[in-house]
């Protein structure tokens, strides 16, 4: 069996959500460009997450969109195919602020991938990152704009990040091999 | 569930789920047609030799736009314009692409079980698209995933198959595939076209065209294979038509939301009514449009069934 510590419970994440959405508010004042876009599959409730608690902040709905990036990796011949899931993004994201939002940061294969798949929806006026863990282990020049928590970690464990839109059974458990 | 295969030889050995793999995966890649932007590079840098030893048009474009919106190198190879029309085997054509380093051979061939020879001498990941009467596969794998959009699900539908069954190649991949998903099968045609020796495939035979259609949820024609068929299997093209052309009449009896489907080409006044093929029922075009898609997903998934089978963390 290996070992797993809960490194972020519910209330945790909730803060933590919490505060990447000020940060996301204070780095983009009116919000009125700001679009987000979850990456399958934890960013993707989370990315609903963080778009409810900006809509308070901002007192106006903010587009939330999801872009799946398997057609993009690098990886594709070295690796049994991954699960392809929709792609969801029903707005032009030309000229906007667009938040790419995952999960857990790791080699930053997954958000170079994400980059070059929003190419073929428009060109964004900026691209920013949003995560949940910082694991840290990049293998590219990519670096997160707004972390949740960075949690130092050996290559060969495992960070298991359960999140849904409800929200009340999330965590994050780092399993060690 | 995981894909781990690296090459798509029929449909016979495939489990439900890897057909449901497909279907899911093909789903994601119809999304991508429909972009302003409709291609991805998911197979940049990698080499498919379309070898269609076999005359095909529809097949063979459907496999050309999908390789090319995947990125990939293209090498088209015909039996026509070929070394193969001065004698040389297929081992050795096949051998020869090989060793321009292609990664993915598309082959349609005459003979059945020429994809399973291929896959046994090459390193190349094989896709066949269409041997002799034996397997059809990814047109098994549209004709599955339009029903399964059109209807929801495959399980419990009852999908007649009416037409040339014993030349069909289509015919064979559809049966293995409907009945893997729980469809209840009937296939209907002349005697002579539709043996009851695929009762043992798990499908029911019938030769009464009215009785195999009126419970239908799904009416699947196939085209007469003139090229395959010796005269005496049936006595004209008229008494077929009159027999077991799906015409107006016929349609009257058939359930209301019942839907038609035909692999291509038709032949406009013989398997079925020109009015009915251009109708709402008809599903002919949309088969077209799931065939690129779900052949997307083919090359992508076999892509991937040929590196280690570990799954990437995070």
């Amino acid at each position: 069996m290996s070992e797993t510590t809960v490194i972020l419970n519910a209330q945790a994440i909730q803060r933590a959500l919490t505060r990447i959405a000020h940060e996301i508010a204070e780095r983009n004042e009116s919000g009125t460009d700001v679009v987000l876009i979850g990456i399958p599959e934890g960013g993707v409730p989370m990315a609903r997450r963080l778009g409810a608690i900006l809509k308070e902040i901002w007192h106006h709905s903010v587009p939330v969109g999801t872009l799946d990036v398997s057609m993009h990796r690098d990886d594709l011949d070295q690796r049994a195919a991954p699960t392809v899931h929709p792609t969801i993004v029903p707005f032009d994201v030309t000229g906007k602020t667009v938040v790419l939002v995952d999960d857990v940061l790791f080699s930053g294969r997954t958000t170079r991938a994400a980059m070059d798949a929003l190419n073929d929806f428009g060109r964004p006026r900026r691209i920013q990152l949003a995560v949940l863990v910082d694991r840290g282990h990049r293998e590219l020049p990519i670096k997160a704009d707004f972390v949740g928590k960075n949690v130092p970690t050996a290559p060969a464990e495992k960070v298991h990040v359960r999140i849904a839109e409800s929200g009340t059974t999330d965590e994050v458990v780092l399993e060690k091999k | 569930m995981a894909w781990n295969r690296k090459h798509l030889l029929d449909i016979e050995s495939l489990a439900a789920e890897d057909i449901v793999t497909v279907l899911d995966t093909a789903r994601a890649f119809k999304a991508v047609g429909e972009r302003a932007i409709k291609k991805v590079p998911a197979l940049r840098g990698k080499t498919v030799v379309n070898l269609f030893v076999e005359p095909s048009t529809r097949t063979r474009i459907s496999f050309e736009l999908a390789e090319q919106r995947l990125s990939a190198d293209i090498i088209n190879f015909t039996a026509e314009a070929s070394s193969l029309k001065k004698g040389e085997t297929l081992k050795d054509t096949a051998r020869n692409l090989e060793a321009l380093n292609a990664d993915f051979i598309v082959i349609r061939h005459s003979a059945s079980g020429a994809p399973h020879f291929l896959a046994r001498v090459l390193n190349a990941s094989v896709i066949n698209a269409g041997d002799g009467a034996h397997e059809h596969p990814t047109q098994a794998l549209l004709d599955t995933f339009t029903i399964r959009e059109k209807r929801g699900k495959i399980e419990g539908l009852n999908i007649t198959i009416l037409g040339d069954i014993l030349y069909s190649r289509v015919a064979r991949s559809d049966i293995w595939a409907l009945t893997k998903l729980g469809a209840k099968v009937t296939l209907c045609g002349p005697a002579t076209l539709v043996p009851r020796t695929f009762e043992e495939m798990g499908c029911r035979v019938t030769h009464n065209v009215d009785e195999a259609i009126r419970d239908a949820d799904i009416i699947n024609l196939l085209r007469i294979q003139h090229e395959r068929q010796r005269k005496t299997m049936f006595p004209s093209i008229g008494e077929y038509t009159t027999l077991y052309g799906l015409n107006k009449a016929r349609l009257e009896k058939i359930k209301p939301d019942a839907l038609i489907m035909h692999p291509g080409p038709i032949n406009r006044g013989v398997e079925i009514d020109s009015e009915i093929a251009d109708s709402r029922r008809s599903l002919i075009l949309e088969q077209v449009t799931n065939g690129l898609a779900v052949r997307m997903a083919v090359l992508f998934l076999v892509n991937g069934g040929k590196g280690p089978q570990e799954i990437a963390a995070n």
